[in-house]
This record gives C-alpha cells, sequence and structure tokens, in this order.
C-alpha cells in the first residue's frame, strides 16, 4: 500500500499539486487520471522520489519515504519496478541484458538462475525468444513489454506505469493493460498507473484518482466514473463527439 | 552567478560519482567496456595524428635550424622536447577532448532525455557512479598508455621525415634524440595526461548529466563539454607546467 499525505508541488509560481492525499491499494490496478498537464507526472515524480514535494509525505507500507536519506530511498526503491512513458530501456543491451540488469545489480542468483528468471519475464509479457534483440530492433508496443519485463525482474512490491499505453495501436494497448492487471492479481503488488486513455480506464480502473488543475477532483473505480455528477471528470470521460453521444442524460 | 552554481553542482556530482559502487565486479566490468571505448578506439585517430605531427614538427625544425652553428643533431633533440613536452600530452588531450569528450557528452544526455538515468534511479542504482567512474577511471588508466604510443609515433614520424626529406642522417637523428634527455620530462608530461583525462572526462559527463530538453540540448551540451575542456586543458598546463618544472 501506498499513502500520500498533503503533497503539493510549486514551480516557480505556479502550483502543479496541491494538497493531495491518497491511499493506493494492494493487489489492484490503481489509476492516476486527468487531462495533460493537470500534475499526473509530477505527483508520480514526487512518489518515487524523482522530484522532491514541497509539503506533505509519500509512505510505502508506512514507511515515510520522503523522510528518507538518500542511502534508505535507494533501498525501497529497489522494490520499486517502473515502466516509462518511452520504455527508457538501454539502448546498448541487448532485451536479456535489460531484463538482467537488476538482477546483475542487487541479487547472488548464479547466471543459470539469472537466464531462468529473465525468460520467465519475457514468456510473461510474450517476447519469448526474443532475448538478443537490442532495442532499436522493436517495435512500440514491444518496447513497453520489454520495459515492463524489466520492471518485475526484480519481483517489486511496488509498479509504477507511466503512461503504458501512449503511442499505441489499440489492439496492442489492450495487450499492455492485460497484463498489468494480471501482473498485479498474480504477484499482488501495488500498482500505479498513469493515464488518459479511456480504454484503459474501463479495462484496468479498478481505484482511480482524478486530478484537475493539481488537485485531486473525484476518486472511485472503472464502474462509479460512468455514472459521475462531476462535470470536469464527465467532460473528460465524454470528451470525443463519439462518446458524447454514449453519454447517459441527466 | 551562473558559475557558482556549475561549480557547486559539478563537486556535488563528484561526489556521487566517487561514492562506494553497489557492485564492485559490474563497476570492473563497465571500466573494461570504457578502456575499449574510449581508449582503443581513439589509437587510429591519435597513431595518424601523431605521426604527421612529428613529421611536419622535424621539417619545421630543419626549415628553422640555418644557423651553421647549431648541430643537424638539434633537429631530433627538438623534435623530441617538442613532443614529450606538449605535442604529446597536451595537443593530443585537446584532441581527445573533441572524440571522447562530446561522445560522452551526447552518451549521458540522450539517457537523461530518453529517461535511461530515471530508470537507473529508479532501481536504486547511483546513476552518477555507475555512469561516470567506469569512464574516468578507464581514461585516467589508458590516457598514459595512449599517449606514451604517441610520442614513439611522434618520433618515429619525424625520423622518417627527417631522414626521407634529406634533412638529417637516420644517425644524426637517433643520436638527437638520445642527447640530453632528462626522464623527469616523462612523469611531468604522464603526470599532465592523467589531469587532462580526469577533466575530459569529467566535465563531459557533468555537461550530459544535468541536459534539460530534447535532441538540440544533446548537441549543445557536446559543444558546451568540447569548448569548457579544452579551456580548462590549457589553464591546468600551465599550473601544472608551473608547478613541476619552475
Amino acid at each position: 500500500m501506498i499513502e500520500i499525505k498533503n503533497i503539493h508541488k510549486t514551480f516557480g509560481d505556479r502550483k502543479v499539486v496541491e494538497d493531495i492525499s491518497f491511499t493506493f491499494q494492494t493487489g489492484k490496478t490503481n489509476l492516476i487520471i486527468g487531462e495533460s498537464g493537470s500534475g499526473k507526472t509530477t505527483l508520480l515524480k514526487m512518489m518515487v522520489g524523482l522530484i522532491f514535494p514541497d509539503e506533505g509525505n509519500v509512505l510505502y507500507d508506512g514507511r515515510d519515504f520522503t523522510s528518507m536519506d538518500e542511502t534508505a530511498q535507494r533501498d525501497v526503491r529497489k522494490e520499486i519496478g517502473m515502466l516509462f512513458q518511452g520504455g527508457a530501456l538501454f539502448d546498448s543491451l541487448t532485451l536479456e541484458d535489460n531484463v538482467k540488469f537488476p538482477l546483475d545489480m542487487f541479487t547472488r542468483m548464479s547466471e543459470a538462475e539469472k537466464k531462468e528468471r529473465v525468460n520467465f519475464c519475457l514468456n510473461k509479457v510474450q517476447l519469448e525468444n526474443r532475448n538478443k534483440l537490442y532495442p532499436a530492433e522493436l517495435s512500440g508496443g514491444m518496447k513497453k513489454r520489454a520495459a515492463l519485463a524489466r520492471a518485475i525482474a526484480n519481483s517489486p512490491q511496488y509498479l509504477f506505469c507511466d503512461e503504458p499505453n501512449s503511442g499505441l495501436d489499440p489492439k496492442t494497448a489492450l495487450v499492455i493493460d492485460a497484463l498489468i492487471k494480471d501482473l498485479t492479481q498474480e504477484f499482488n503488488i501495488t500498482t500505479v498507473v498513469i493515464t488518459h486513455d479511456m480504454n484503459s480506464v474501463m479495462e484496468i480502473g479498478q481505484h482511480i484518482l482524478y486530478i484537475y488543475k493539481g488537485k485531486k477532483w473525484w476518486d472511485g473505480n472503472n464502474t462509479q466514473i460512468l455514472n459521475t455528477t462531476n462535470k470536469e471528470l464527465l467532460d473528460f470521460v465524454y470528451a470525443s463527439e463519439f462518446l458524447k453521444q454514449l453519454r447517459p442524460k441527466s | 552567478m551562473q558559475i557558482i552554481l556549475h561549480i557547486g553542482r559539478y563537486f556535488l556530482l563528484m561526489k556521487r560519482v566517487f561514492s562506494k559502487p553497489e557492485r564492485f565486479s559490474i563497476y570492473f566490468r563497465q571500466i573494461i567496456y570504457e578502456i575499449n571505448s574510449l581508449g582503443i578506439g581513439s589509437l587510429g585517430l591519435i597513431a595518424i595524428i601523431s605521426v604527421f605531427m612529428g613529421g611536419v614538427i622535424t621539417i619545421q625544425g630543419a626549415y628553422n635550424f640555418t644557423n651553421p652553428l647549431i648541430p643537424i643533431y638539434a633537429l631530433g633533440l627538438g623534435t623530441r622536447e617538442s613532443i614529450i613536452l606538449e605535442f604529446s600530452p597536451t595537443i593530443v588531450s585537446l584532441i581527445l577532448a573533441g572524440k571522447v569528450g562530446s561522445n560522452i557528452a551526447s552518451e549521458i544526455g540522450t539517457m537523461r532525455i530518453t529517461e535511461q538515468i530515471d530508470a537507473l534511479e529508479i532501481m536504486g542504482i547511483n546513476s552518477a557512479g555507475y555512469l561516470i567512474l567506469p569512464k574516468v577511471a578507464a581514461a585516467m588508466f589508458i590516457n598514459p598508455f595512449l599517449i606514451t604510443i604517441s610520442m614513439f609515433l611522434g618520433i618515429f614520424g619525424g625520423y622518417v621525415m627527417g631522414v626521407a626529406s634529406g634533412a638529417c642522417t637516420s644517425y644524426q637523428y637517433i643520436f638527437g634524440i638520445q642527447t640530453l634527455f632528462v626522464p623527469f620530462n616523462i612523469i611531468y608530461s604522464l603526470t599532465k595526461t592523467i589531469a587532462f583525462a580526469y577533466i575530459i572526462t569529467s566535465v563531459a559527463a557533468y555537461q550530459g548529466y544535468y541536459i534539460k530538453g530534447g535532441a538540440l540540448e544533446v548537441g549543445k551540451a557536446s559543444t558546451r563539454s568540447v569548448v569548457y575542456n579544452s579551456v580548462l586543458i590549457l589553464i591546468t598546463n600551465l599550473v601544472i607546467t608551473k608547478l613541476m618544472l619552475l
């Protein structure tokens, strides 16, 4: 479980995140949704320690991450897996070496055990027998899946995904969504996904936080979101002309 | 004020670079990789430049030594001193600042803008140490070898051109390069080389590590690294020369 308490962040005189508190539940896919520029990525970066909040706390299963020193934060980060928007695979390493990288750094596994774990992770994301390919040889969807394999290689307790479906076709996006949901439930991890893709919201939105202009505006799940009366959220959910036709009359 | 910010941030980065590595074996593997990439990869360029510059120095010497009181063997002596004292350690380091420095700045800068450095940090890895320390250590280890090779090839280039052009005989050139040899000059030269290697790698890495923006910024950081490296090498050259030779 990850808790954020009264998080604030200001860049210059612009308030990007304002007094957000929320609990991300274990074993569920927790979504942070909102328009571009609403503060989603800033919030996520504060949760993983890439940006420091001006005020507030982030707690990983009760451990106050924000008040830890650099070494202690690094220890918590070893329990984190992250899927970046662009994949962030290491260009100079093959797929196999990318997935093996966290195992090389932090485990005492034998080479055979590492190979077995790498193959297990690549099988999970349906990239078996692609071990020797380099990131430049992969398609967008394959890169995302490979990055997901690397993120789960070290058996993380917490998984963060920054817009996992951006730039993907709807069918591939569904594959990524299904993978994230399956991994979350199978390994009982706390997953936080940033997205503004409504397909994802409906597919995997078990617990949703909607941010509007840097503030927590609504929370609920993918069933409740369709029946919300929150005007800003309704405008976000039913943004296109096509979806507006499906909007329930109130 | 901006310069104070950069100096402070540079030293904070160096503190992270020289903190205890997560896994010595991985860092050692990276150092070997960088020795090959930064050092061995530059050998061809250094060899070509050294041979030709040695030849040019000898021809220029012959052109200027018109006084009959100056012995012909001074051609070998002059070429040797020019190459050992200045050409190989300083000019070759300036060339490496262009080749290796821009390579490091653009490599690390690209990793920054494609979030690969963030990925390392999220994994709990000291990204500064993992990316920069092997490059610094590799350059400080391999550059003295490169510069020594450059000295040999420079003097050899001078010999070939001196004899081929008829400026001196083989015996006169070899006698010249053996005359008044001061072994301390080699220590001075290699000390400079090690200092330059540290500057080239650390300044270039700093430029790449703190990039913000996109591909355009990577190019600018690469250029900045060459400019700052060149200036710092020249200043350090002056300081070390004053400290060691006077």
